[in-house]
């Protein structure tokens, strides 16, 4: 089981990476939570200040831009073999 | 532009998709060149060829004004946006905190300011950037110089004044931004105003540890400037035509210099004027420099022209609500005050000198 954060305070890129982030989870089959931190004092501990942010058990996988499905795809993938 | 099989691929194959991405790059600027240098013929042919308008009628000369402005001022937006993506794709804002961090006001408002134009940014992290910056200790009036410099100096504007002006103006334009948003820094750092941020910026504590983005292939570049030109230009082609339609109209029907007395520089009221009027415009930029343009052809002065852009551009309201988050309003409000009489004190000084 992954938990997969969305970082952001809930704008237009925010939303479009938690679809992706959703769209790529199902694609792979894998059991994923996905959550979405909006308030700004929980994305801050993450430190990033560019979003949409994303991270995956806890890790910081990339932060300011959407990106694509291969990439997550890739980070998920990783994520799965540590656990 | 089919690049969107090529991201994110693995090491060994970078070099052969990176060369691809080049190649479609090189193919699309000299078709841009190509495409920029037949649209004044185009339009000639198309408003006293095809339609067969007299060369010294009023319709004749707005319409072929028109279609050259419209196709050029598109291609410019689209083309200068890429570059101007490209650009960025070499800096973030985390960078740019880890740059300004120990800098003292001063030379950190000057480099905030020059920063705040080229670091990738946008409006909806402008609260998570406000705490990362004031929380790793830069400065109030520092953090406030990044602040004003990135909305001021507004690219889809610079790029519009660029075409629709020349370098000139576009130049005196960014160098004005710039020194406003240095002064008006300075200024805020001076007032001692920490005590109007929210108190929970004070308390966030802001995770350790350096978080800098990996640096990006140059197919993720060249994808991320396209992404970005096409969704600018997706945006604003509408302002743009109906902004030059009417510029169009004014350039045709309207008598010279029958505005000199509203927006001349013998109307001294008309700089505050454009300012106040320019502040609820917000995001129309892109449909409010052709109309611009062509009131000045017929008397405006360029400095009340200059202050109602960056009223436009720089004192938007959806920014103030985003900011309203972690300023109180005390520090809003001198915020606004502070830009809006830098703008206007530009605004004079363009009209005394030109």
């Amino acid at each position: 089981m992954l938990t997969i954060k969305v970082l952001g305070s809930g704008c237009a890129n925010c939303k479009k990476l938690e679809a992706v982030a959703r769209q790529v989870t199902e694609q792979m089959g894998v059991q994923a939570e996905i959550i979405k931190v909006t308030e700004y004092p929980d994305i801050m501990a993450y430190n990033i200040m560019s979003t949409p942010g994303l991270v995956i058990n806890e890790k910081v996988v990339s932060f300011g831009r959407i990106p694509s499905p291969a990439e997550i795809t890739t980070w998920l993938a990783n994520a799965l073999e540590k656990t | 532009m089919p690049m969107e099989n090529a991201t994110a691929t693995p090491a060994e194959n970078k070099l052969p998709t990176d060369t691809r991405a080049f190649v479609i790059v090189a193919l699309s600027a000299i078709a841009w060149f190509a495409l920029y240098n037949v649209i004044q013929p185009f339009a000639n042919w198309l408003s006293y060829g095809l339609l067969a308008l007299p060369k010294d009628s009023h319709l004749g000369q707005s319409l072929a004004f028109f279609f050259y402005d419209v196709p050029k001022i598109i291609l410019l937006l689209g083309g200068m946006i890429f570059l101007i993506t490209m650009l960025r794709s070499f800096f973030s804002a985390e960078q740019t905190r880890a740059w300004l961090g120990g800098k003292r006001e001063g030379a950190g408002n000057v480099m905030a300011a020059a920063l705040g134009i080229i670091t990738p940014f946008c409006s909806c992290s402008a609260v998570p950037l406000f705490i990362g910056f004031v929380e790793s200790g830069i400065p109030l009036g520092v953090t406030f110089s990044f602040l004003i410099s990135a909305p001021v100096v507004n690219e889809v504007a610079l790029v519009m004044l660029f075409g629709m002006f020349g370098w000139k103006v576009a130049g005196l334009y960014l160098v004005s931004g710039l020194t406003i948003a240095i002064v008006a820094g300075v200024v805020i750092g001076r007032l001692k105003l920490e005590r109007y941020v929210e108190d929970f910026v004070w308390q966030i504590k802001v995770g350790k540890g350096a978080n800098l983005p990996d640096q990006p292939t140059w197919t993720q570049r060249f994808q991320v400037a396209w992404d970005s030109a096409k969704e600018i230009v997706g945006k604003v082609w509408l302002y743009v035509i109906v902004g030059i339609a009417i510029g169009a109209g004014i350039h045709g029907y309207v008598p010279e210099s029958a505005l000199a007395g509203i927006l001349g520089k013998q109307a001294w009221w008309s700089v505050p004027a454009a300012v106040l009027l320019g502040v609820p415009l917000y995001s129309n930029a892109a449909g409010v420099i052709p109309i611009v343009h062509a009131l000045m052809e017929k008397g405006a002065a360029l400095g009340t022209v200059l202050a109602f852009m960056m009223a436009v551009v720089g004192l938007s309201l959806p920014e103030m609500v985003i900011l309203r988050r972690v300023l109180k309003p005390q520090l809003i409000a001198v915020f606004i005050g502070v830009v809006a009489f830098a703008i206007i004190i530009t605004g004079y000084l363009f009209n005394l000198v030109f």
